[in-house]
């Protein structure tokens, strides 16, 4: 608590105010009502990037077989061009990955005076040619908003004219307070143009969607193989290594299993309530939950032989794992971390360091909402503030002839009668101890101040904070690029966090900081 | 790897692909970083400077600060003067800076924010604490590169701190250009070689280069302090290095404080280095000291033992303008053929000077100012070339057509010493040589057959 209180007592009124609100010491029993998802303070030093980043970056960038298109100055394609890891590989019969290019209309002074519907339409057509894609996904920023360009018109005439799918995202940089906004425009526009296109379903028994998963340095794939020895099908992750065609027919799969709740949530009640696909919760980050995952989707699906094969599966991985862990453990048993990373794997990764023995001493995210932090049970209270208010809610009802609930009013009461779940995320506050801090859009000072004072061991985070935590001498490990390495996800994935962090706590370096003339005793 | 390119050109007019260039701001972001105890702030939404803190971040592998508006739609259509006041309170109370240098996006020149007022009525109102600075740089994206972007900081700081008392210092002002801290660490280690007292502004060394120590320091030993950019108009003359970066500021600062500029190419190589280490020696009227053209010297040495490996190697070269032509003009010397050079920076002067240097030499060559990488691999898969130098951007293009590669510019992503060696100057120029000869000699060493695998090259 005087941390808190020494972290909030160098701003002026009105930011200590609003810290305040953000800047909460922990209680699991009840988690008390933190401020997330409202505006940025000006001047503050904060990490959040902005809608397009959330849309184009993050939700639709990865979809590999299609062009993504930026309308505006070159900047936003550019940092935006291969940065995230989301890996694909191509498939068979798609030559093509186009993540390897950045494609832009480059906009110049000429098209904010007069507009830029032109140049996009040219640089559709252009695109077109050279390519001849399947798709063409269009992406507006700060300025498309200002000058009044219309997009989607742009886009309709190109789609008639080429007569391929072609679609805009108004994701301009401003809107909503993070990349929160651009989450959930790129969901409404991608369940509007592409999610139901195909009707095709695979062949494969337990069809599943696997929502809200980038594949980060290999994560997707290693689930996939996962849930595959289980006997489990993946039609689609969403949406990492997808291709087109998978989007378009995911609709057809019986199962929506959510890793990232805050990027993809949306899609999951749309598609609920659209085509009676339910959904659950699920976490592939840490060897306890990915067990835990496995045995909630094979329990969906109830079959015998699918529930005795995935405990089968656990138990070959649990095996092989754990004298990793113990290994591990033998070192790191009560060291410290903290994690603030965008709006889900500040929680997720918590599982991780707790399968080694390390206590999270502090966590946040950038950009998440109540419910990821206090649980789906305050969906009700949330209030949506003029900031964010202008973010599209689209209407989604029943289709007249693809709805198909998946299971029968009496199977759901049966599975919840056995201590199933659906729509159950109970956000990460639970599942931190009592008193630790939660961060809601930590700025620098308050990091700073957090390693004066828990010098945790090491801190999980961004590649904008990396070198700031590790100059005071502390390993940062970055959860968005991974530091180029992973996968971190299932079991494997696990033994390669383990050993990672086991690596950068123990590392020789942090030894040597100090030059031997300044100590004070010889070692 | 890059299957979507093929050899056949079609023309594009609209469609940009793999960019050689970025925007504006980042350009001031590192400029402003050049200054001592100075915070970057970005005025527009806070997405521009995520990106632009981040890339910095990557090549660099160091802290990278700077603030943002963090505008929200709302001040997206009314204007960000309260986002900016904001800003600034909470910059001087919590970050303590002694200056904030603020440059724009395309988000705040669209709405046309007018920011001396927002500035002026920030010091009315008591939001920049006395004896604290507030300078400016208009950065739109939608106009030049992140060149541009640098060389509008710098003429910010010209107006904002450079002054003629009347004075006249014993000093020299060099302003580098959009260089690696390596580079104005060079810079001034030759001036210091030389005797010749010398300001630079900006100067990022010692702050995107610094050490580990278990400090984490927000305002790091190095920049330009402002007292020396003030005293800039006191100089005896300004040297300004490359016509992108530099040139305007060199130009301003003439007019504003009568102080003469001589404009000259980035020192990259042997002619642009003497021409560098001339001027410094004319305005100071010092003589070259041994040590300086003892280096001079050992270049001269190594271009002549390497010279068979160099001799009429076909170059294609993508970065930014300054770069490119000095770079150019170093690859000559080496009797190389740059033969295909591309900046995505627009300006005539790019094409202009590069035909000038190419034509004789090489009158077949490429030359393209708004070029992109697309372009640039389409030229080589028509007629492949022996050695690609561009940033990290390149290093598809390389793989894909089995080319040698040397990453130089900005911004060299995948790969972290780089940020020590400078290519300027003649130890610049021995860099350069050697990572080119490394290039070629592995790729020999990987692929020829067993019989010509030597042991001596």
């Amino acid at each position: 608590a005087t941390v808190r209180a020494e972290m909030l007592s160098v701003y002026p009124a009105k930011t200590k105010k609003k810290r305040e609100k953000q800047l909460l010491t922990n209680d699991p029993g009840t988690p008390p009502e933190i401020a997330a998802n409202t505006r940025t303070i000006p001047g503050i030093i904060t990490q959040r990037g902005c809608t397009y980043a959330g849309c184009r970056g993050v939700v639709i960038g990865p979809i590999h077989d299609i062009l993504h298109i930026t309308h505006g100055p070159i900047g936003c394609s550019y940092y935006s061009w291969a940065t995230r890891r989301n890996l694909a590989r191509v498939k068979p019969g798609q030559p093509v990955n186009y993540l390897q290019y950045s494609m832009t209309t480059d906009m110049m002074e000429e098209e904010i005076i007069f507009g830029g519907e032109k140049k996009l339409a040219a640089a559709i057509r252009e695109a077109y040619r050279i390519f001849k894609p399947k798709a063409i996904a269009v992406y507006a920023t700060c300025p498309v908003g200002l000058i009044g360009d219309d997009i989607h018109s742009v886009c309709r005439k190109a789609k008639e004219e080429l007569g391929i799918n072609i679609f805009g995202f108004s994701c301009e940089g401003y809107k909503g307070v993070s990349q929160s906004a651009g989450h959930h425009i790129a969901n409404n526009g991608v369940f509007k143009h592409m999610v139901g296109l195909l009707d095709e379903p695979d062949k494969a028994k337990f069809r599943i969607n696997v929502l809200g998963e980038y594949n980060i340095g290999g994560d997707a794939w290693e689930i996939d193989q996962l849930l595959q020895k289980c006997g489990i099908h993946v039609t689609a992750t969403l949406s990492g290594d997808i291709s087109y065609e998978q989007i378009c027919k995911c609709h057809t799969s019986d199962l929506n299993v959510v890793m990232c709740h805050r990027s993809i949530n949306y899609m999951a009640e749309m598609m609920e309530t659209k085509f009676g696909i339910p959904w659950v919760k699920v976490n592939f980050i840490g060897a306890e939950q990915t067990a835990k995952s496995l045995r909630k989707i094979a329990k969906f699906f109830g079959d015998k032989q699918l529930i005795d094969r995935t405990e089968e599966v656990i138990a070959q991985e649990m095996a092989a794992l754990r004298p990793v862990i113990e290994d591990v453990k033998s070192r790191l048993k009560g060291k410290t971390a903290a994690m603030f990373v965008g709006g889900s794997r500040a929680h997720h990764y918590q599982h991780l360091f707790k399968d080694v023995g390390m206590l999270t001493v502090a966590a946040g995210y950038e950009f998440a909402h109540r419910d990821d932090y206090e649980g789906r049970v305050v969906l009700p209270t949330i209030k949506i503030d003029a900031d964010s208010r202008n973010i599209e809610e689209i209407e989604v009802e029943a289709d007249p002839k693809r709805y198909n609930p998946r299971k029968t009013p009496e199977q759901i009461e049966a599975l919840k009668a056995g201590g199933f779940s659906f729509k159950d995320y109970d956000g990460m506050m639970v599942e931190m101890k009592k008193h630790v801090l939660v961060i809601d859009d930590i700025s620098h000072h308050e990091m700073e101040k957090l390693i004066e004072t828990y010098k945790p061991d090491i801190i999980g985070s961004g590649i904008k904070d990396k070198f700031v935590i590790e100059k005071f001498g502390v390993p940062c490990k970055q959860l968005h690029s991974y530091d180029y390495g992973g996968p971190y996800a299932a079991f494997t994935g696990a033994a390669n966090f383990y050993k990672e962090i086991d690596r950068m706590i123990g590392s020789k370096v942090w030894k040597m900081v100090t030059p031997p003339w300044k100590k004070s005793t010889q070692e | 790897m890059l299957d979507g390119t093929t050899a056949e050109i079609v023309e594009r007019k609209a469609l940009r692909i793999n960019a050689a260039k970025t925007c504006q701001p980042i350009g001031a972001m590192y400029a402003a970083l050049g200054i001592h105890g100075c915070m970057p702030h970005s005025h527009g939404s806070q997405g521009c400077c995520s990106y632009h803190r981040s890339h910095l971040t990557r090549h660099f592998k160091e802290p990278v600060m700077a603030t943002t508006s963090s505008f929200t739609e709302g001040a997206s259509v009314f204007g960000g003067l309260a986002n900016l006041t904001q800003a600034l309170r909470n910059i001087f109370s919590i970050y303590n800076p002694e200056i904030v240098a603020v440059h724009t996006t395309c988000l705040s020149e669209v709405i046309g924010d007018d920011i001396p007022t927002m500035i002026r009525k920030a010091k009315e109102e008591g939001s920049i604490p006395e004896g604290k600075m507030v300078i400016h740089a208009n950065t739109p994206s939608f106009v030049g590169s992140h060149v541009y972007g640098f060389s509008n900081m710098v003429m910010g700081m010209v107006n904002y701190l450079s002054e003629k008392t009347g004075n006249t210092l014993n000093q020299i002002n060099v302003i580098p250009g959009f260089v690696e801290p390596a580079d104005m660490r060079e810079i001034k280690r030759l001036a210091k070689e030389m005797g010749v007292k010398i300001v630079m502004f900006p100067d990022t060394s010692n702050v995107l280069d610094g050490p580990l120590t278990g400090q984490y320091k927000m305002y790091p030993e190095g920049g330009a302090t402002m007292a020396q950019i003030k005293s800039a108009g006191d100089s005896i003359a300004t040297i300004a290095l490359g016509h992108f970066a530099s040139h305007v500021p060199a130009a301003t600062l003439e007019q504003k404080c009568n102080v003469p500029a001589s404009f000259l190419e980035l020192p990259i190589g042997v002619q642009a280095t003497d021409r560098f280490v001339s001027a410094l020696r004319g305005y100071a009227g010092v003589d070259i000291p041994a040590s300086v053209e003892l280096e001079r010297g050992r270049l001269i040495d190594l271009m002549s033992d390497l010279h068979q490996y160099f001799h009429g190697k076909r170059v294609a070269i993508s970065g930014d303008p300054d770069h490119v032509i000095a770079l150019t003009r170093f690859l000559l010397e080496l009797e190389m053929k740059p033969v295909y050079c591309i900046t995505g920076s627009p300006g005539n002067q790019f094409e202009k000077r590069m035909h000038e240097l190419l034509d004789p030499v090489v009158p077949n060559a490429k030359i393209k100012q708004c070029g992109d990488n697309f372009e640039l691999h389409q030229w080589m898969k028509n007629e492949p070339v022996d050695l690609l130098i561009s940033n990290t951007y390149g290093k598809y293009i390389a793989r894909v057509e089995n080319v040698p590669f040397v990453r130089f510019g900005f911004p060299i992503l995948d790969r972290a010493a780089h940020r020590f060696y400078p290519t300027l100057g003649y130890m610049g120029a021995v860099n350069l040589i050697n990572q080119m000869l490394n290039a070629f000699l592995d790729k020999k060493d990987r692929e020829c057959a067993e019989e010509w695998f030597e042991l001596v090259q």
